[in-house]
């Protein structure tokens, strides 16, 4: 097993340096660059600035000098924030985004969860299609429709929580940018696990189980869980890496200063070491936690082995 | 009596805890100010700013040598006075013997010679270096062809300061109240270097300090006992609040979260007026929403055919179906509002709309175009909604004319970095918005040398009346004479399509005095109090 879980992070690196290598050159590729705006610079004056961020150097040197500076941890500046670089905007805005979508995430396995597993025993009736029925609307209504009902509702309305901001992390302001994370995936894990639970009910091992006179409470927890739970672990995997790394419409609408935002204004700044820092942050994410899955499919499902 | 006392301590604390949990926690004596502002500046290093929005939190921080009030007229700033030369050449400045940094150490003319030569420096990068090309020897300094000793600007002694211009600019002052000619602390960017801008570095001189920035959540800063006008400043504390998200500033606004806010989301103005009356605030602010048009080729290099497009524009349906009014119907470049100058409108202006599009038809057939044989065009336009609509509504209006236009939607770099390396286009958006209140701040766009002439206007005429503004200098009311002169010729020849003036949009609670309306959207927080 460790020798597996080794051999899977050595087999990140070259990963890795494809991802940054196929995102530098692209970002590149786009038109315009990270000092075109409303205002036109002179050339001369451009010129300046460029040579401030080394940008006038050939690009395979400017290649060159980013891996090397990454090899050392060092992301470079932001050209568009100045003031930080991107090492400080993502010590900064990543435990912020990792903590909301760490807690939707807890959020939505365990309500989710718990949902899908009553949809599967009262297959077919009112619990069932009320689970299904909510499941549905839960995926289909977007975020950004979610967000600013949640705001008008317990922040205008009610008056209970906060419209926005972070506020240094009072737990007020963390509940709606939390709900809206986590109602869209409470309700494809309450999918994800009636399926699967209903399936698992209907194995060999279980129907035995029953025979044999088990209490329901011990068939569905200690066996029936177990094979079920698998479709979630492999959801929940992408599903953690995509939820830690921000969400830039949630981030936006509730003003969180999370990195969610940066994917896409950094993009769409030509931000170029800001969307180099995103990329690599998130394929690091996302390779962890791919690991971790495989890891917990071991642990949960006895066929599964790696040595 | 023991129990009740305890029970009346623990309420007391716990919604102490909840009023810190809502808001950025204030003591109960302190007078916060929370402002919200469209967007996080760039930077807070006022040679390497350029926004709006880096203006509004530069000018709290900072004093620059004049300022401005708020009513964005001209005050006294770090100099307590000034002479101007009979050549409108040197400009001399006495600065005030109470100006402080907040580290104590006294504001001299040396900081002032250190911040322009730093502003000029072609290492420092600055993106508005060129604010200071009119100060002898700027230009050359910036791009490298002389060194920054050699800018003239002078120490004469600590607490007078001197420029020499290139030639006599009579908005010089004006310019100086914009952030690039702040000054900022020699000692601690050499100490300090890229990090003297931080939270507990930075070394300012205004009526406010920075005490927090956390980069996307909030700016906070704190009055400064040493600024010299401090008695009369008010607020202890104002938090900026980037406040990208349009609708959740106005329900932060809305639920006591901000005390005010820069913007609305324009499409909601009808029901934003209604829910808060005098609190919603427009009016004309100094900028133009215009479209440039490539006139050094066909078919656009002629004349008529440009006048015929923009006569054919309803600026009226623009400005109210569009914009819902947040923008006025515009016919010149240099918006109303400059005083002693009067913008020179395109000659159609006055007529009716029906009588335009009659005119504007007659001209395209004489060209032979016609709905069944049409003209095509292409407007090109960063991704904006209100952008999307303005082009949309110019397509209607065009087509039964004989005019066939498609739209290309870039993001707002792409879109600006075609204009500037002079891509291809017929019809580019543009828009623009003065630094400082004097028409060659909307004129100098059109100059053949500048690099934001999208529409590539060359006219001899409007060189010459534009050199010829410049040397009349020292008079000031035949300068601006001249420059309406140079205006007319632009309008004339449809050099830039103007469409839409810009309106300044805030939303301001009664709490507030102080916060008043002027042409510049220039509020400094020092001049506002809150109840």
């Amino acid at each position: 097993m460790v020798m597996y879980v080794l051999r899977r992070l050595l087999t990140a690196i070259p990963t890795l340096f494809v991802v940054v290598t196929l995102a530098f050159f692209l970002i590149r590729i786009a038109p315009g660059g990270p000092f075109n705006q409303e205002r036109g610079l002179s050339p001369e004056i451009r010129a300046n600035i460029e040579a401030q961020f080394g940008l006038d150097d050939p690009l395979w040197l400017q290649y060159v000098n980013y891996l090397n500076n990454l090899a050392h941890g060092n992301f470079g500046p932001s050209y568009n924030l100045p003031d930080f670089t991107v090492g400080e905007l993502f010590a900064t805005g990543l435990p912020i985004s990792v903590q909301l979508g760490a807690m939707a995430l807890t959020l939505a396995l365990l309500v989710g969860g718990m949902l899908g597993i009553v949809a599967a025993l009262k297959q077919n009736r009112w619990e069932d299609y009320a689970v299904i029925a909510t499941a549905t609307a839960g995926s289909t209504i977007p975020t950004f429709v979610i967000a600013p009902i949640i705001q008008l509702v317990f922040g205008l309305i009610w008056n209970l929580l906060p419209i926005g901001g972070w506020n240094d992390g009072a737990w007020p302001n963390k509940v709606g940018p939390v709900l809206t994370l986590a109602l869209p995936q409470i309700a494809i894990v309450a999918r994800l696990m009636r399926g699967s639970m209903i399936e698992a009910l209907r194995a060999h091992h279980i129907r035995t189980a029953r025979a044999l006179g088990l209490s329901d409470w011990s068939v569905i927890v200690k066996h029936a869980l177990r094979g079920a739970v698998l479709p979630i672990v492999s959801y929940a995997g992408p599903a953690a890496a995509a939820l830690l790394t921000g969400s830039v419409i949630v981030e936006t609408i509730f003003a969180i200063p999370g990195v969610g935002r940066y994917f896409v204004e950094a993009a769409l700044n030509r931000d170029y070491t800001l969307v180099m820092g995103t990329v690599v942050v998130i394929a690091i994410f996302t390779i962890v936690f791919n690991l971790i899955v495989d890891i917990l499919y071991a642990v949960v499902d006895p066929r599964v082995r790696y040595d | 009596m023991v129990l009740k006392s305890l029970l009346r301590a623990t309420v007391f604390a716990s919604s102490l805890m909840m009023a810190g949990g809502v808001f950025v926690s204030p003591a109960l004596s302190e007078v916060v100010y929370n402002r919200g502002n469209s967007a996080d500046p760039e930077s807070l290093d006022p040679h390497k700013t350029s926004t709006v929005y880096e203006a509004h939190i530069l000018r709290d921080l900072f004093e620059g040598l004049v300022m401005q009030d708020q009513n964005a007229d001209l005050i006294p700033g770090a100099a307590e006075s000034w002479t101007v030369s009979d050549d409108g050449l040197v400009y001399t400045f006495k600065l005030r013997a109470d100006a402080v940094w907040s580290d104590g150490s006294t504001v001299t003319a040396d900081d002032f010679v250190y911040a322009f030569r730093r502003l000029e420096d072609p290492a420092t990068g600055a993106e508005y270096a060129s604010m200071l090309y009119v100060v002898k020897n700027g230009e050359e300094v910036n791009t490298g062809k002389m060194k920054p000793e050699e800018l003239a600007v002078r120490a004469v002694d600590p607490t007078t300061f001197e420029v020499t211009l290139k030639a006599p600019t009579p908005y010089f002052l004006e310019m100086l109240t914009h952030q690039s000619s702040y000054p900022v602390n020699k000692a601690s960017i050499e100490k300090l270097g890229a990090d003297w801008i931080k939270p507990g570095n930075l070394v300012s001189n205004g009526a406010f300090t920075l005490a927090e920035f956390v980069p996307n959540d909030h700016i906070k800063l704190v009055k400064n006992p040493k600024f010299h006008d401090a008695a009369n400043v008010k607020l202890d504390v104002v938090n900026y609040f980037p406040t990208e998200d349009r609708s959740t500033a106005i329900k932060r606004f809305e639920a006591g979260e901000l005390d005010s806010n820069d913007d609305i989301p324009t499409e909601q103005l009808a029901d934003l007026k209604a829910k808060f009356g005098d609190q919603l605030r427009i009016g004309p602010y100094l900028g133009t929403y215009y479209y440039a048009i490539k006139m050094d080729k066909a078919p656009w290099d002629n004349v008529e055919l440009r006048n015929a497009v923009s006569m054919a524009i309803d600026r009226d349906f623009l400005a109210e179906k569009v914009w819902q009014n947040s923008m006025l119907p515009g016919y010149s470049m240099v918006p109303p509002g400059i005083e002693g100058y009067t913008p020179a409108l395109a000659s159609f202006a006055e007529e009716s709309q029906i009588d335009r599009e009659d005119k504007a038809k007659a001209i395209l057939e004489k060209l032979g175009y016609t709905p069944e044989k049409p003209l095509k065009m292409e407007i090109r336009y960063n991704t904006s909604e209100n952008h999307k609509n303005t082009a949309v509504a110019i397509q209607e209006q065009l087509k039964p004319l004989g005019i066939e236009v498609t739209m290309v939607n870039t993001d707002t770099k792409t879109h600006y970095g075609h204009l500037e390396q002079k891509g291809d286009f017929d019809v580019a958006r543009a828009g623009w918005i003065a630094d400082y209140k004097d028409p060659e701040s909307f004129l100098g766009i059109s100059r053949k040398a500048s690099g934001n002439n999208y529409s590539n206007y060359n006219s001899a005429k409007f060189e010459e009346l534009m050199d010829k503004a410049a040397a009349d200098g020292g008079k000031p009311e035949l300068r601006l004479k001249d420059m309406s002169e140079a205006e007319r010729v632009l309008i004339d020849d449809v050099g830039q399509i103007p469409l839409l003036y810009y309106s300044y949009k805030n939303l301001v609670s009664p709490k507030l005095t102080g916060f008043d309306e002027n042409v510049m959207d220039v509020h400094p927080s020092r001049f506002v109090s809150k109840q």
